[in-house]
């Protein structure tokens, strides 16, 4: 059986990826999919967790995270959608009226 | 007599003591919703009603406390309780507050009667009569406020009665807020008020972190409970005493206006001029004198505190002397001698001669307010000879319909009758105000048998025992006091008239001079009261400060202050004779002698100019850059110009220089054109504005993580 | 296997329950059957009055654990409960005539409002750490809709998508520390949690790192540095009366679960006490600090929100002292409601100034003369701004008397000391308005809007009254309300 550190560190890579990746992407979009990066990074490590432990709340964390996730791609989505209306493009570092 | 009956037997009224500050307060009330309505009458009997009675239960009180000399505590109303916290409002009776009482509201109501005329004229001159009952609304305001101050229990009740004056006075110097002294259109006034402010919010922190200290030392605010143990912890922790005390100094230096914090008072002479006499020189300025008297037992616990209380108050009286000598605002003068009076009060209570700084308290609330109330009478002498009011049916010069003179004075200098150049020969104009301006002025110069001698000398004697040093500087002070008092007498009363105005002032109204006769009977004969071999007021107050030492009388020293004061006099008017045939001001005679340090004395040795660049602009410098550089620039530029895109730059360029020195070739060509291209999209990359915010939050975990790792090492 | 939902269970969420059911059944009528949008905002109204009702109903119940110890209904959570109802009612005055004079008035706009309510009762709820990241959403997606309600203005739109994105990536934070935590402690439920802490079975430095990141969440939905920076952009863009609601209660609900995990479940990581030193002690300097340069009346309030962040947290910072945890939390919320109280009347204030929706009205040079033409409204300004500082005997004034004293207590003076310079230099951008009211003439255009006048005129009163008479019998309220768990 792989020891759960494994995992763990596995998940924290994969949070870092997508911690570093919303800090250099610029396009809307990849933004958001690097936080689910990191979300999903969340949920490796809480399954990880949950195997160890034999327990299964922690495998019931992960779907509560999943379905949290759809709901904010639906608000995000709309979001992002809206502005390219306004401004025709889902570079984020066009979004920068507001400041000071 | 009932009256002896009453301080015999000892029927006390200690019980109304609540009403000084509630029946004050009700004529706040009173005014603020029926005062338009009242007019002008209504709202002075209201008025003047309430701070009369207040002055009744005041003597009543003292009354009282003839039988009952111990005093007494009243409590008004549980106010905050947490956990083991109680803090009740509750009033304390005793001498020293009392004392305080009498002046505040004996005092108060007397220029309340004097404000009842000057401010109808000055609603008038400044063309807003509707004004005239807010007016009274914050003087009554004040009584009530500067009532809670003085028979407060606690530091937390003081404190209230602190902040709540100091409201009043921020609110009564902004009065006319939308012009400056001259009625032009200008925020001067209001800039004025918001000086005061923010200054004493810097006094206020030393006062706050005082009490802080007392709560955690003490744990308690109570005054009955912390001055018993002041021996116990000055034992335990020796600072501890020293910082308190030096921290309700700084809050002294704000409120009572003392080096370093002294600027706001000069400017707090925009407000009308009653505010100047009751609050800006009789009342609220002396708190700070208050408070150190109050705390007495913890000064006397930290001698070096007290030193330099003592120090700070010398220095004040002889710095701001030397100020006044060379103002030509008559009001400006008087401020500067408020403060460096103020001086000498703080320089007594300072070295631990609670009593002599008291009653130096009393004596100058007598002929302070006076010397102001006089300065208002003769502004307004002159105001009303420059354009009479369209009800007095004059035609003076310059004469227009709204009173207001802000419009019609566009190419020159409108006419300021506050300016001293343009008065001379007031005495034979209005004589009473005249007079009993002089009375006053002699006081304050510390001539004999008057009551500013007796206080003074009172001072010095303490002084040359307890602190040498000080007493040399209070000396020189009394001598300036004398010198630049005499020079604003001459300038004012004497000579030629130099303007038109001054040639045809006229005497204020008897309600006026009325208030201005009592109180130059008051500074003649007041002193007395504590007068050697007399010596009423320091029994008086041996019930509240304890057993206080009484100096002998020493010919010596009121002696030498006597010649310094007729030296002083007699300098003044050598220097000053030759203006006495002058029809307009030239150049001041004292500028011959004094040359450029005059000037220094004139601009206040520049003191406003140096807070104005070292901490004004500093500070706002300092929120300037955090707003702009540290939350945006600072981010933006520095951190992923700088760093990131910078150090990518190099680390490519780094990493490109095998190719561009062709060790390298061919297949690595690619890399490093590709390495040099992401260089190029990174630095494209690093100009949005959501990834700063990012950023920030990043550089919080990363250094919360960091930090988590080496406290768990 | 069924999981039955005993009358319990219904009992113990009761105000949510209802509103959930009101919501979503406003959320079908305003599609299908309601004409007028208004009848959308008295409907919503009256569901938040019916909750408070039932929140207050609770009251001086036993702390009950529902849904299997996913939440629990206890003094602390009813506190919170009634106070988040009144807040949602107050939110919708604030928003229904200026939604509806700007036209984007949308019935879905109360519906969002309820169900962020909703979310933030469920964070002072909270007994597992699932909850914790749902009730997080779920108060959190709404507002990130609601900020981009001004569609197709630019800033509302920028505001909502900078709101959302550092929202979604501190969540992520939030997400990993959970799992960190549970890892640690082997449970997701906060009283099991407990015992094994108690045990000494958990791994510290694990439960350390993950409470870290726990806080970073909480943080960033409190706006505290450096996780304020979205703050001043979103309260800016954002229409007003959304930024209103979010300084009052967003703050609020991070504040409920955060006190609720370090406070109860955390004090075991001590180690984090200089961490929120600091959190504490920056946003207290930079928001005041950086509040001074404003001149957009809306990121004052932003610099400034933070700033009462920090203040509160400075209380916090006692966490780990089980002694002062309760006077902590006790001083929290009693400044918490001096905070909510000034700020829903100062925002309110703002909404009656601004002239178009983000363009007009909002600097602070339009609130000169208010005083002349509106006393009533310069008046209330003031005692809001008074009380932000904490001058007596205005209701923030206790606020900062009772946290300064626990952090006293707690023997953090440094932290004392930067509050009260700090809120010295507060006193210059708060007077700078009051000043500028007072003052300076002008000719301030003021709508005449009666619901959004009362409740300003209500909240300053209160904050007046509240400050003269009843701070002591409010505190012991705030007393009462110890956090527990059975």
């Amino acid at each position: 059986m792989v020891p759960t550190s494994f995992y763990i560190f596995l998940a924290a890579l994969l949070f870092t990826i997508g911690a570093v990746a919303v800090l250099v992407r610029r396009n809307t979009l990849i933004i958001y999919m690097a936080v689910e990066l990191m979300l999903n990074s969340a949920n490796l490590a809480f399954v990880a967790f949950a195997r160890q432990f034999g327990d299964i709340s922690g495998q019931l964390f992960v779907f509560f995270v999943i379905t949290i996730a759809a709901a904010e791609v639906a608000v995000g989505l709309a979001l992002i959608v809206t502005i390219f209306h306004t401004k025709h493009s889902v570079d984020i570092d066009a979004m920068h009226e507001l400041k000071g | 007599m009932f009256l002896e009956t009453v301080a015999h037997e000892g029927a006390t009224f200690f019980h109304l003591a609540p009403l000084a500050v509630f029946v004050p307060l009700l004529g706040v009330l009173l005014n603020a919703f029926f005062g338009r309505r009242w007019g002008e009458r209504g709202v002075a009997i209201v008025a003047v009603g309430a701070s009369g009675f207040a002055f009744v239960i005041a003597v009543l009180q003292a009354l009282s406390l003839m039988a009952h000399p111990e005093g007494a505590v009243v409590p008004i109303a549980e106010w905050i309780t947490i956990g083991d916290l109680r803090v009740a409002w509750a009033q304390k009776i005793d001498t020293l507050s009392v004392t305080m009482m009498l002046v505040v509201s004996g005092v108060g109501t007397l220029i309340h009667i004097y404000a009842v005329s000057y401010m109808h004229y000055d609603v008038r001159y400044k063309g807003d009569p509707g004004r005239y009952a807010r007016f009274f609304v914050y003087f009554n305001l004040f009584i009530a406020m500067m009532m809670i101050l003085v028979t407060g229990d606690s530091y937390l009740t003081l404190f209230v009665g602190w902040e709540g004056v100091g409201l009043c006075s921020f609110l009564l110097i902004g009065f006319w807020y939308e012009m400056d002294i001259l009625g032009r259109p200008s925020t001067a006034n209001a800039r004025a008020a918001m000086k005061a402010f923010v200054v004493n919010r810097v006094g206020d922190a030393g006062f706050l972190l005082a009490m802080f200290l007392t709560f955690w030392f003490f744990g308690s605010l109570q005054f009955d409970e912390v001055f018993p143990r002041v021996h116990e912890v000055a034992a335990e922790h020796p600072w501890v005493l020293l910082a308190i005390s030096l921290l309700l100094l700084l809050g002294v230096t704000g409120k009572s206006a003392q080096i370093p914090l002294f600027v706001w008072l000069p400017d707090a002479m925009a407000g009308p001029t009653p505010v100047s006499a009751l609050i800006h020189a009789a009342t609220m300025v002396t708190a700070g004198v208050y408070l150190i008297t109050r705390s007495h037992e913890i000064y006397a616990a930290a001698p070096m505190a007290q030193e330099i209380a003592a120090m700070v108050g010398g220095l004040t009286a002889l710095v701001a002397a030397s100020m006044a000598v060379s103002q030509y605002d008559i009001k400006k003068v008087l401020a500067y001698s408020t403060i460096s009076q103020l001086g000498f009060m703080v320089a007594a209570v300072g070295m631990g001669a609670f009593v002599a700084g008291m009653f130096h308290l009393v004596t100058h609330a007598f002929f302070k307010a006076l010397l102001f109330l006089g300065s208002g009478s003769v502004i307004i002498a002159l105001e009303r000879a420059h354009h009479p009011l369209p009800e007095e049916g004059g035609h003076g010069h310059e004469h227009d319909e709204h009173g207001h003179h802000a419009e019609h004075h566009d190419e020159h200098e409108p006419f300021n009758p506050q300016d001293m150049r343009v008065m001379g020969g007031l005495l034979k104009r209005i004589p009473v105000t005249a007079w009993t301006y002089i009375i006053a002025a002699l006081a304050l110069a510390g001539i004999p048998p008057l009551a500013g001698f007796w206080s003074k000398d009172e001072i010095l004697l303490e002084a040359k025992h307890l602190q040498p040093v000080v007493y040399a500087l209070l000396s020189a002070a009394a001598f300036l006091t004398a010198f630049y008092i005499t020079r604003q007498v001459l300038m004012v009363f004497f000579g030629k008239p130099r303007s038109e105005a001054a040639a045809h002032a006229v005497e204020s109204p008897r309600l006026m001079t009325g208030v201005l006769v009592t109180l130059a009977v008051l500074s003649a004969v007041g002193g007395f009261m504590n007068a050697p071999g007399v010596h009423a007021f320091g029994h008086w107050l041996e019930h509240t400060l304890g057993h206080v030492p009484v100096l002998e009388f020493d010919p010596v020293v009121a002696g030498v202050s006597t010649l310094i004061g007729l030296v002083a006099i007699f300098l003044a008017w050598r220097v000053y004779r030759a203006t006495f045939a002058w029809t307009e001001w030239s150049q001041d005679p004292l500028r011959r002698y004094l040359r450029g340090l005059y000037d220094v004395l004139a601009h206040a040795w520049y003191w406003d100019e140096l807070y104005q660049v070292v901490f004004v602009r500093g500070y706002r410098a300092l929120a300037g850059f955090l707003a702009f550089a540290v939350d945006w620039t600072f981010w933006h530029d520095w951190f992923h110009d700088v760093l990131i895109a910078g150090g990518y730059r190099r680390l490519s360029r780094f990493l490109s220089q095998p190719v561009d020195l062709g060790i390298i070739d061919g297949i690595a060509n690619g890399l490093g054109n590709s390495v040099r291209g992401l260089a190029l999209v990174m630095r494209r990359l690093q100009s949005g504005y959501v990834r700063n915010y990012a950023l920030a939050v990043m550089l919080g975990v990363v250094s919360m993580l960091v930090y988590v790792a080496w406290a768990l090492r | 296997m069924t999981v039955p939902v005993t009358w319990q269970d219904v009992a113990a969420l009761l105000p949510e329950f209802f509103l959930v059911v009101w919501a979503s059944a406003l959320l079908l009528l305003d599609v299908f059957w309601i004409r007028e949008k208004r009848t959308t905002a008295w409907l919503s109204a009256l569901g938040f009055v019916v909750a408070l009702v039932l929140a207050v109903g609770q009251m001086g119940r036993a702390p009950l654990l529902a849904f299997r110890g996913m939440v629990i209904a206890d003094a602390f959570s009813v506190f919170l409960v009634a106070l988040f109802a009144l807040s949602g009612l107050v939110g919708i005055l604030l928003a229904q005539d200026y939604l509806a004079r700007n036209g984007i008035e949308r019935g879905e706009f109360y519906v969002l409002l309820m169900f962020s309510v909703v979310g933030m009762m469920l964070m002072a709820r909270v007994a597992d750490l699932v909850m914790i990241f749902l009730a997080l959403e779920l108060f959190s997606l709404p507002l990130y809709v609601m900020t981009g309600f001004a569609r197709p203005r630019a800033d509302s739109e920028e505001a909502a998508l900078k709101y959302f994105l550092l929202g979604a990536f501190a969540s992520g934070f939030m997400a990993f520390g959970i799992a960190l935590v549970y890892g640690a402690t082997s449970t997701t439920s906060l009283p099991h949690m407990v015992d094994v802490i108690q045990a000494g079975e958990a791994d510290l430095a694990l439960l350390t790192a993950g409470a870290a990141l726990v806080l970073t969440g909480l943080g960033f939905k409190i706006a505290t540095v450096p996780f304020h920076m979205w703050t001043p952009d979103v309260y800016h863009g954002a229409p007003s009366p959304v930024s209103g609601f979010m300084a009052a209660t967003a703050k609020m609900a991070g504040f409920a679960a955060l006190l609720r995990l370090f406070v109860l479940v955390f004090p075991v990581v001590a180690d984090l006490t200089p961490v929120l030193w600091a959190l504490a002690a920056l946003s207290m300097v930079l928001g005041n600090v950086a509040a001074i340069a404003q001149r957009n009346i809306k990121r004052l309030l932003a610099y400034s929100s933070i700033a009462h962040a920090g203040y509160m947290l400075s209380a916090a910072v006692a966490f780990a002292d089980p002694h002062l945890g309760p006077q902590a939390v006790a001083a929290i919320l009693f400044y918490l409601v001096a905070y909510v109280l000034a700020t829903f009347g100062a925002w309110g204030v703002v909404i009656l100034l601004e002239r178009r929706i983000g363009q007009e009205g909002l600097l602070l040079e339009d609130y000169a003369g208010l005083s002349r033409q509106y006393p009533g409204l310069a008046a209330a300004m003031a005692v809001f701004m008074l009380s932000f500082i904490g001058v007596p005997p205005t209701l923030g004034f206790f606020g900062k008397f009772y946290l300064f004293r626990v952090v006293l207590d707690a023997g953090f003076v440094g932290l004392a000391l930067i509050g009260v310079l700090t809120s010295l230099v507060s006193a210059y951008y708060y007077l700078r308005v009051v000043m500028l009211m007072y003052m300076k003439p002008g000719e301030p255009i003021v709508r005449r809007e009666p619901r959004v006048q009362a409740t300003v005129l209500a909240a300053a009163a209160l904050t007046l009254f509240l400050g003269l008479t009843a701070a002591s019998s409010l505190y012991a309220w705030a007393t009462e309300a110890i956090l527990r768990f059975g």
